[in-house]
């Protein structure tokens, strides 16, 4: 199980999202399938066609920065961080 | 008694405001559809949803649908995507046009996705490939500057298949099949720069039809303004009377086939309204005269601008225009532009106006 954290962006777009869960997956990228099965469209607001991580959305494995193929070991903590931009 | 419900897209999500046939007295909810930019709200009478072309720098592109006026929201990108071979990327969706439950959404790169379950799932419906032209837009390392998109799409009305798009930058088209062939529709327009083809490379910025005769189109032209006798085969400059030859929204008088209403703006990279003065400008003759209209609009000192779907105009007996500046003012008259209210302030940056009476 990895230690899952979402942007607070995303949350108000999928009903029953929370912002931390455990996710059982291999890769990052196995871990936003979960999602998509749970929560349909989710994978559209993280990723573009390709598919590959939109550019304002940066992920961390560990502290380090990820991309979706970056494997997860037991215990692994995500974040998916919505880039700091705009205003 | 009826409601008159205007739609404002804004940089930070869309507004609603609703007033009474009478059109005084406003009140406004919102932000909706999370903050994220909308560039386009329009509400479909057919179904009496309210749809939203919205980007977010960080969640991209989607079409929020609100089925009960804006009390509850949802959105969907299902299928708005360009193939990840094709090279072609889906930057931004642009431009709603909304016709019994059908709905087309215009986005960059240029190209049209419809919906036929109510903005659940989209399909491309055209790119426009083969159009000429289309090798400038399909070939990123040779786009001109800016953004190239769909921006702006008019169903026909009465021919479902029938309807126009304008591609930035490109030109004006026309399909009568559904996207399947198309035709340029830009003769007579004028252009002060180099073109790519002898009938496209025109800077068609916005195109208004008549709803009691489809012949007479009119057209905000990046230089000048212009109109049409036969559906846009052909167009003629009708500048002259106006402060200057740039705008971006335009609007239609409903019972009037000659009144047509501008925002004239700086050319330059300003683009706001001349001198800092607030004014509509209105033609009666289609073109032959021009009147200012600024009764209650800032005389001085107004540095704002009006987008390209930002005006609209309802179809009361006694007409009402609304219009929505770049920098949050939404302006209405409710005497064909004679006097203008300010009915809003203090508002994100404003992309789109549209009006909608529900009775």
């Amino acid at each position: 199980m990895a230690d899952l954290h979402l942007p607070g962006t995303l949350t108000p777009l999928f009903a029953g999202l929370p912002r931390r869960m455990d996710v059982d997956a291999a890769t990052v990228a196995e871990a936003i399938d979960r999602l998509e099965l749970q929560w349909p469209g989710l994978r559209d607001r993280l990723c573009e066609p390709g598919p590959e991580l939109r550019g304002h959305i940066h992920v961390y494995v560990d502290r380090e920065r990820a991309t979706l193929d970056t494997p997860l070991e037991l215990g692994s903590r995500i974040d998916v961080i919505a880039a700091i931009s705009g205003g | 008694m009826p409601r008159t419900l205007l739609l404002v897209g804004t940089r930070k999500g869309c507004f609603l405001l609703e007033s009474d046939g009478d059109r005084r007295d406003w009140a406004l909810r919102g932000p909706f559809c999370e903050g994220w930019p909308v560039y386009h709200a329009v509400h479909d009478p057919s179904s009496g949803a309210i749809y939203a072309a919205a980007a977010s720098e960080w969640h991209g592109s989607a079409v929020w649908r609100s089925p009960d006026l804006g009390e509850t929201w949802t959105l969907s990108s299902e299928g708005l995507a360009y193939d990840a071979d094709g090279g072609r990327k889906l930057s931004k969706v642009s431009t709603l046009a909304v016709n019994n439950g059908r709905v087309l959404v215009g986005v960059e790169a240029p190209g049209i996705f419809e919906s036929r379950d109510e903005g659940a799932t989209w399909s491309v419906l055209s790119t426009l490939a083969g159009e000429p032209g289309s090798d400038v837009w399909d070939d990123p390392a040779n786009q001109p500057p800016g953004h190239l998109g769909i921006s702006a799409l008019m169903f026909d009305g009465e021919e479902p298949s029938r309807f126009w798009a304008i591609v930035q930058g490109i030109g004006l088209f026309e399909t009568g099949d559904d996207g399947t062939s198309w035709a340029p529709r830009n003769k007579g327009l004028r252009a002060d720069w180099p073109r790519p083809h002898e009938d496209v490379g025109f800077c068609v910025h916005k195109l208004v039809r008549s709803p009691v005769d489809g012949d007479r189109m009119f057209q905000q032209n990046h230089v000048g303004m212009h109109r049409s006798d036969d559906a846009g085969h052909t167009w003629v400059e009708i500048t002259e009377g106006l402060p200057t030859e740039f705008g971006f929204a335009a609007a239609t008088h409903p019972h009037d086939r000659d009144t047509f209403y501008v925002v004239p703006l700086d050319p330059g990279h300003g683009r706001c309204m001349p001198d800092g003065h607030a004014a509509v400008w209105r033609t009666r003759d289609a073109g032959e005269s021009w009147q200012r209209l600024d009764r209650g609009l800032p005389e001085r000192d107004a540095y704002v601008g009006v987008l390209r779907e930002a005006m609209a105009i309802d179809s009361y007996d006694a007409p009402g225009l609304y219009f929505g500046t770049s920098t949050g003012q939404l302006f209405a008259s409710v005497d064909e532009g004679e006097s203008w209210a300010e009915i809003a302030n203090y508002l994100p940056p404003i992309s789109s106006v549209e009006v909608a009476q529900i009775d």
